[in-house]
């Protein structure tokens, strides 16, 4: 209780050395981000050079012969990326419309009404999100070569139709609707399917929104599964071309970084483009535990 | 005991100013309260105090000591935050044995793990131990002081936080809303709480809260604010009877202080066109206000006639009752005098115990309305207060 | 017992609704999860449609052969580099640049910009950049006056580079997981700490931000090391399990036995296995996540 003692306060505040910490966090903070899209300046920078200029030991990030047009002109018309590119299209859309459809009537249900095996069919989401695709794409591989459909878009497709993570993700979200507001349009004489399509739906756009962006990405970005049943250019998907390239264009490096930007680009400009819903929408596994 | 000084204190955040260089002098002991609206600048004020934020201009003193470049651990200050912000992680007895680990023990003592190799973990415990329980003791909170915030009824929480900020044997008692998380029976008892806090501690309280009731039933003195400024200081009472703003007339009382349009003439004042017995200088327009309970209803069994309204001098105005609510001790009416539909006048009577329901009172919608000049309070166009005067009686003004 | 009439077709509606799901997950999980567990024990292979019941024959053979060994102790060194790496950078940063409010959003874009990127592809963009003679790293190196590595060539240095890919392809989400978790905590805490005398950065983290954070702490623990197991598309791309095997994963060594050489009933084993470990880190997760701070 005696006055304020002066004694206790460490040289007050230690204003400057806290400041001068600050600047230099920034500082470092700032050297981080540059190693972070390194990578990715030196993709674009390479892709614009000739092929004997990319490991030149005196790295430039403007090209000193500007080759840009070339790389870029033989991959986008002398070589199939547009055909892997609609591929992967193709089949990232196709998924995620499937997925949407199976999984927000199954969510509604889970979330809203009372039926028998409703907590053995929450059982089975909850167990299936942790089971990845590695250890079930055997048996649904053999299934897939016994119906002769590898090498197909169904095939690619096929395991990802229903989406035990957009199940529970979309229960959760659901399970929150006030259940005072879906009694009062049962009132008003909505149907239980109108209820989905002009209640819930409507009010569930941003979790939608953010599951299809995750979705859509991670299908993009998945090698494993198209590797396996994948076996023709007709159906490659982007991120396969890649693995391709490892051998088949060992010498064209200029062109080799051009195929990998065009790849790379639709989810980084779509990504740079809505930056707030890709980023929820990827961190979405970590919004529910 | 701390004296705290505030003078001419800024503070902006980007373009917006919050704090537009406001004084204040707080003696020791005193409960100060700090109302306004959100966004008047009165928890900032606090933050400043408590040292949370640093202001852009001016100094804040305790105890005749500028402490502006002190961090507020050097201050000797307790506060109370609107959520509590008790540590959701530890038990009761950590909360509030926080301060002291704080200040009593040297950095390696607080770590993890290495804590256990130092001498004054082992010393400093007994000591620790007992300040919380003492003041767990005053609190009456002995019973919850293994379990954790998330386990606590709103109410027991508030007391954790209120024995958070007393373990430390603070000079100065900062409150930042603290009874707005409670439901409005709880509220009444921290309420009487806190004052008696304030009473058998004697320490210097500032207090921040919108609701004016809360502010005018604790404090010795309440500051209103609004838009950085102060609106005016001075006890509840004088704000009440006697305020100089008509903003700070409308923020204090509830229900709200009526409002009706004046005409100056030759310092005469007329209301609505009828001239009043009451002289304020100049011409133009004038608001008037009038307290709920400073009008009477005439011819009204049931109802106390207001003791302090002059008989002599009361004029009278024909009332339409609109709505009649039933307070218990006490009615209020809704209406407008009859001449003039555009007012909206509300009306504060005690029962006196036998009024009934189906009585002329109640039923009736015509009603008339008394006025005393006596209680006017006057404002100009601007909402500064006019002084008034009643003028000697004329025997044609009584009513 | 007396079940209205509507209840009942609110019943029939809910069948309805899940019933595509339901088909599907029956299809794509439970009965592709069965197959595998029985397929692990028999010497089912692709090519023959004739196969034997082997009992836990696959099982013993793991244990005995070296590649099974080799590419668990190589998931482990590779997990074990990048978990800590992508736990404690992410966190690092995330503290970093809660508190840098000007630069937030330009600091968040760049950081998260390689979780967007198709690894794949930017595998390739890496193993340039880790070329031994040519490469960018390298060519900094030598200009640093240290002596160049083979990042991608050397047995023992593989699974480092493989990590160091992994950790900035992988420490973005983790920052924007840790952020989210930060703002979370109700900024009167560090008011109240202040107040009470905690106001340095070790005191801060210490009472409130590590406390406060432990869920989301579990959580990103638990991804990044099931993460970190999952391993694969670096692996194919630019390793093929290389150089001798250095570099051969779990996963990895799963697909070459199930879809190179069509050992499918040896695969499932592994499948199986994987998937026990995957479990085990889930049931952590969930027996910690009970213990959820609530405020």
């Amino acid at each position: 209780m005696a006055g304020i003692s002066t004694t206790a306060v460490r040289a007050p505040f230690s204003l400057t050395r806290r400041r001068i910490a600050f600047h230099v966090g920034t500082l470092f903070l700032f050297l981080g981000a540059w190693i972070m899209i390194f990578p990715f300046i030196w993709m674009v920078s390479s892709s614009l050079k000739p092929t004997d200029e990319v490991f030149d030991k005196n790295f430039t990030i403007w090209p000193n012969t500007f080759a840009g047009f070339d790389n870029y002109y033989k991959v986008l018309f002398e070589q199939p990326y547009l055909t892997f590119l609609m591929n992967s299209f193709i089949v990232c859309a196709g998924i995620l419309i499937v997925q949407l459809l199976t999984a927000i009537p199954a969510a509604y249900a889970l979330a809203k009404l009372k039926f028998r095996g409703s907590t053995i069919l929450f059982g089975a989401v909850l167990a299936g999100i942790t089971i990845p695709i590695n250890v079930t794409s055997i048996p649904i591989y053999v299934g897939i070569v016994k119906v002769g459909l590898l090498d197909t878009y169904v095939a690619m497709m096929f395991p990802f139709f229903v989406s035990v993570f957009a199940i529970f993700l979309f229960r959760q979200f659901f399970r929150t609707f006030p259940d005072s507001i879906i009694q009062a349009a049962r009132v008003d004489g909505f149907t239980e399917i109108e209820i989905i399509l002009r209640l819930i739906i409507p009010s569930a756009v941003p979790a939608i929104a953010a599951f299809s962006v995750f979705s859509f990405v991670a299908h993009w970005n998945d090698l494993y599964w198209p590797l396996i049943v994948v076996s023709s250019q007709e159906k490659m998907t982007a991120t396969l071309s890649m693995l391709q390239y490892q051998s088949a264009f060992d010498n064209d490096y200029g062109g080799a970084f051009a195929a990998a930007t065009v790849i790379t680009a639709p989810m980084v400009v779509a990504f740079l483009l809505a930056r707030r819903l890709f980023i929820s929408g990827i961190t979405m596994t970590g919004v529910k535990g | 005991m701390a004296q705290l000084s505030l003078d001419s204190i800024k503070k902006s955040y980007d373009a917006t100013e919050v704090l537009k260089g406001v004084s204040l002098d707080i003696a020791d002991g005193e409960f100060v309260s700090l109302v306004g609206q959100s966004g008047c600048g009165k928890s900032t004020l606090l933050r400043i105090i408590a040292g949370l934020e640093a202001p852009d201009a001016g100094e804040v003193a305790i105890d005749g000591v500028p402490v502006n470049d002190l961090p507020p651990k050097a201050r000797n200050i307790a506060m109370v935050f609107q959520d509590y912000a008790l540590y959701p992680h530890m038990s009761v007895a950590d909360n509030l044995a926080m301060p002291l680990i704080m200040a009593r023990l040297p950095l390696a003592a607080r770590l993890p793990i290495v804590r256990h190799l130092t001498p004054k973990h082992r010393s400093e415990r007994p000591g620790i131990r007992g300040a919380v329980e003492k003041v767990a003791h005053q609190l009456r909170i002995e019973h919850l002081l293994d379990r954790r915030p998330a386990q606590l009824s709103g109410g027991q929480r508030q007391r954790v936080a209120l024995g958070r900020a007393l373990v430390r044997d603070p000079k100065l008692f900062l409150m930042d809303e603290p009874l707005s998380n409670l439901d409005a029976k709880l509220r009444v008892q921290v309420r009487k709480e806190i004052a008696e806090l304030h009473a058998t501690s004697g320490l210097t309280f500032i207090y921040v809260t919108h609701d004016q009731t809360e502010a005018m039933t604790m404090s010795d003195r309440v500051a209103l604010m609004q838009g950085g400024t102060f609106l005016q200081v001075g006890s509840p009472n004088a704000l009440y009877t006697d305020p100089q703003k008509l903003d700070v007339a409308k923020f204090i009382g509830s229900p709200e202080i009526n409002v009706l349009p004046g005409e100056r003439r030759g310092g005469h004042v007329a209301l609505m066109g009828r001239a009043l017995n009451l002289a304020i200088d100049g011409e133009g327009p004038v608001q008037l206000g009038l307290r709920p309970e400073a009008i009477a209803v005439a011819d009204a069994p049931g109802l106390i006639f207001p003791a302090e309204l002059d008989r002599a001098q009361l004029i009278e105005l024909p009332f339409q009752k609109r709505l009649l609510e039933d307070l218990g001790p006490e009615i209020l009416l809704h209406g407008h005098f009859a001449e003039h539909p555009e007012t909206d006048v509300r009306i504060r009577a005690q029962k006196s115990g036998k009024l009934r329901m189906d009585g002329p009172t109640a039923s009736r919608d015509e009603l008339t309305a008394l006025i005393d000049p006596d209680m006017i309070l006057a404002f100009d166009a601007a909402g500064e207060r006019l002084a008034a005067h009643t003028l000697a009686l004329q025997p044609a003004g009584a009513a | 017992m007396a079940r209205t009439a509507a209840e009942r077709r609110q019943t029939r509606l809910a069948y309805g609704l899940i019933a595509p799901a339901t088909f599907l997950i029956l299809l794509i999980y439970v009965g592709p999860i069965l197959v595998v567990f029985g397929m692990s024990l028999t010497d089912y292979t692709l090519v023959s449609d004739y196969y034997e019941f082997v009992g836990l024959e696959n099982y013993s053979r793991m244990l005995e052969e070296e590649p099974f060994r080799n590419a668990l102790w190589n998931t482990f060194v590779y997990a074990g580099f990048l978990a800590p790496l992508a736990f404690g950078l992410g966190l690092i940063i995330a503290i970093a640049i809660q508190e840098r409010k000007q630069f937030r959003s330009i600091l968040e874009v760049l950081f998260f910009l390689p979780v967007t990127a198709t690894l794949t592809a930017m595998a390739l963009v890496w193993a340039a950049l880790m070329d031994s003679r040519q490469g960018v790293l390298n060519g900094t190196l030598d200009l640093m006056g240290l002596p160049v590595l083979n990042w991608l060539g050397s047995p023992d240095l593989v699974l480092i580079s493989l990590a160091i890919i992994s950790l900035w392809a992988l420490m973005g989400f983790n920052m924007v997981l840790f952020l989210a978790g930060l703002t979370a905590i109700p900024k009167s805490l560090y008011d109240a700490a202040a107040i009470d005398g905690a106001d340095g950065a070790i005191d801060k983290f210490l009472r409130v931000t590590w406390p406060m954070l432990g869920p989301t702490a579990m959580f990103v623990a638990v991804t990044t090391s099931i993460t970190a197991f999952k391993i694969f598309d670096t692996v194919a791309v630019l390793t093929q399990g290389g150089p001798n095997r250095a570099s051969e994963v779990y996963l990895y060594l799963a697909y070459l036995e199930g879809f190179e050489y069509f050992n499918m009933g040896y695969s499932a084993a592994l499948s199986l296995i994987f998937l026990l470990i995957v479990f085990a880190f889930a049931l952590i997760q969930a027996l910690f996540i009970d213990r959820k701070v609530h405020y």
